[in-house]
């Protein structure tokens, strides 16, 4: 399918420009209902996003009309505002970046730890280890999250950031693509520094960590994402107001200030703006598909 | 000897951190649960033992009765988000200008948190006059179906699928990400000996596209079966399980009973229900559906 649009053949100077042009437009051309079919798609998930911007910019007019308007009316950064007079704005900000600070640092220094000797030594177990590790992402994780509360409630981490964060951090998804990074460094590397008398875990820090810096990046960047977005969890363990993350805290401004539509609509647009452009500069990561950590 | 011993130790070592952390968070609730579901308890005072009695008690109680339907119908979610997925799939499977940015867009509801999601839809419904309320009712209207206008989350008859659509419009950028590496992983050649024997693009899509996509389709339609019996944020958010507990699915109703009711004994008894659920779906699916020789 790719080929056929990359073929451009060179054509004389002169006429270059002009039938560069018209060749560009000719393919936009026959390509206008595969266009057309890519837009009408894309209005029904972006058109959602866009009403919530509009309404969360505009100040004046009936908010429900129908049609709905297309841009914002008289607009300003009121509603932002009056965000931050209503609800604790800042203090849901900071407790959010915690959460995803504990759970990024923790989830790359437990997985890559768990990972190493999974890619790169043979011991007594592993297989069950393994297999183990595995087994977890069949279990019902989304079951566990009453027996999970009792579990931080005895530990007293009721409305603690380590109770939002533990049960995150040793992800088979994470274990996974970290042996799999670890696996790819040449074993000529590892059987090298053996000789010179490195042992486990100068090479784990000096050899593997360095080279799967690409593989860290990208968990980051997943984990991120997921430990900001997340919302039952936070909101099962954080039971004061004043400790709750974004993605709580705005259900909680939408449920307590339901009246005023066009601040909760800006406090939905203060929320997923960081995430959106985290994911605009690094959509490469999310729209590989994993690449083989899926598979 | 003492030497492979030591590498065990070792290797141990390095995976303390996360097989107390699985050992915790992970296994321990499967045991646990399994017993506080024969069990009353509610966090304060010791579990008692109480045999079947919770197991009885949701199967004579409409209300489970009425999550178990519903989180049965929340199934028809799997064969439109597939087909819609991989619909998106093809359709940017290629370099054409601006494709990537058509990517995007598709895939944006995929990092937004489902409660901000909760809250945008909730907008787009909204009995004030929401964009689609209003749609909707003119469209019924003009067909004659209704006299007076219905409120999309507040008419018992047509709240769970809103929540549903909702569940498909912002899962359709993940299995479209997972259809668009299957159908990379295609070779480029067989569409070429397609073409050569006088294939059309219908042909090419029925013969070549979902033969070879099939085991991206197995695994996708897997992933979303589990996820739509397990369904049960977005109805937290957006409906609370209203209007007259109509929108009631398995999960919700455990979430109800257990973190709002801390009756964790019924709770972890409906939790139990669906992970046997779950597990029949993951068993038939691999059973009689997986390419044997992988």
């Amino acid at each position: 399918m790719s080929k056929v649009q990359t073929m451009s053949l060179p054509t004389p100077q002169p006429l270059a420009q002009a039938s560069g042009t018209r060749a560009v437009w000719r393919r936009l051309g026959r390509h206008l209902p595969h266009y057309a079919l890519l837009s009408l798609l894309a209005v029904i998930t972006v058109y959602p996003f866009w009403w919530t911007l509009v309404t969360a910019l505009s100040t004046t007019g009936d908010i429900y009309r129908f049609p709905p308007p297309l841009w914002p009316q008289d607009p300003s950064l009121d509603n932002f505002i009056e965000v931050f007079n209503t609800i604790k704005l800042i203090t849901f900000y900071k407790t959010s970046v915690l959460i995803a600070a504990a759970t990024v640092v923790g989830t790359l220094v437990i997985c890559s730890l768990a990972a190493y000797p999974l890619a790169r030594m043979e011991f007594a177990g592993k297989r069950i280890v393994f297999g183990a590790i595995i087994a977890t992402m069949i279990l019902p994780a989304e079951i566990n999250f009453l027996v999970n509360f009792i579990t931080i409630a005895k530990f007293n981490l009721v409305d603690t950031i380590a109770g939002v964060v533990l049960p995150n951090l040793a992800g088979a998804v994470g274990i996974f693509l970290m042996k799999q990074a670890f696996e790819a460094v040449p074993g000529d590397l590892i059987d090298a520094a053996r000789i010179d008398g490195a042992n486990e875990w100068q090479i784990y820090w000096q050899i593997m960590l360095p080279l799967a810096k690409p593989a860290l990046g990208a968990l980051t960047i997943l984990t991120m994402v997921s430990a900001w977005n997340q919302y039952i969890w936070p909101s099962v363990v954080m039971t004061n107001p004043d400790n709750f993350p974004l993605s709580v805290g705005v259900q909680y401004l939408s449920s307590a200030f339901s009246s005023k539509t066009r601040v909760v609509a800006a406090g939905a647009v203060l929320t997923i703006l960081p995430m959106l452009i985290v994911f605009l500069f690094t959509q490469r990561f999310f729209l590989r598909g994993f690449d083989g950590a899926v598979k | 000897m003492a030497h492979a011993r030591n590498r065990t130790l070792t290797a141990y070592l390095f995976l303390a951190p996360a097989l107390a952390l699985l050992l915790v968070f992970s296994f321990w609730p499967v045991g646990f649960g399994s017993y506080i579901a024969f069990t009353k308890y509610n966090l304060i005072d010791a579990p008692v033992w109480v045999g079947l009695e919770n197991f009885r008690d949701l199967f004579s109680e409409e209300l489970f009765t009425v999550s178990l339907k519903n989180s049965a119908l929340y199934l028809l979610v799997v064969p439109v988000i597939q087909v819609l997925a991989i619909l998106l799939a093809v359709l940017v499977n290629n370099q054409l200008p601006g494709i990537k940015l058509f990517r995007v867009a598709y895939y944006v509801p995929v990092v937004t948190a489902v409660s901000v999601v909760g809250i945008i839809w909730n907008f787009m419904y909204s009995a004030d006059g929401g964009a689609l309320t209003v749609a909707l009712n003119h469209t019924l209207q003009f067909l004659h179906l209704i006299d007076q206008p219905i409120g999309i989350l507040t008419d018992d008859r047509v709240a769970l699928f809103a929540v549903m659509f909702v569940t498909i419009w912002r899962g359709l950028g993940w299995y479209m990400v997972l259809y668009l590496a299957g159908l990379q992983s295609i070779p480029a050649d067989v569409y070429e000996a397609a073409l050569l024997d006088g294939a059309n693009a219908w042909q090419r899509f029925w013969r070549i596209t979902v033969p070879l996509l099939s085991p991206t389709i197995l695994l996708c339609s897997l992933m979303s079966m589990l996820a739509a019996v397990k369904a049960f944020e977005e109805v937290q958010i957006m409906t609370d399980g209203g209007p007259s507990q109509s929108t009631y699915t398995v999960l919700f109703y455990a979430y109800k009973f257990g973190i709002q009711e801390l009756k964790f004994g019924r709770a972890l008894a409906a939790s139990l229900v669906m992970s046997v659920v779950c597990i029949a779906l993951a068993w038939l699916n691999f059973r009689y559906l997986q390419p044997k020789n992988k």
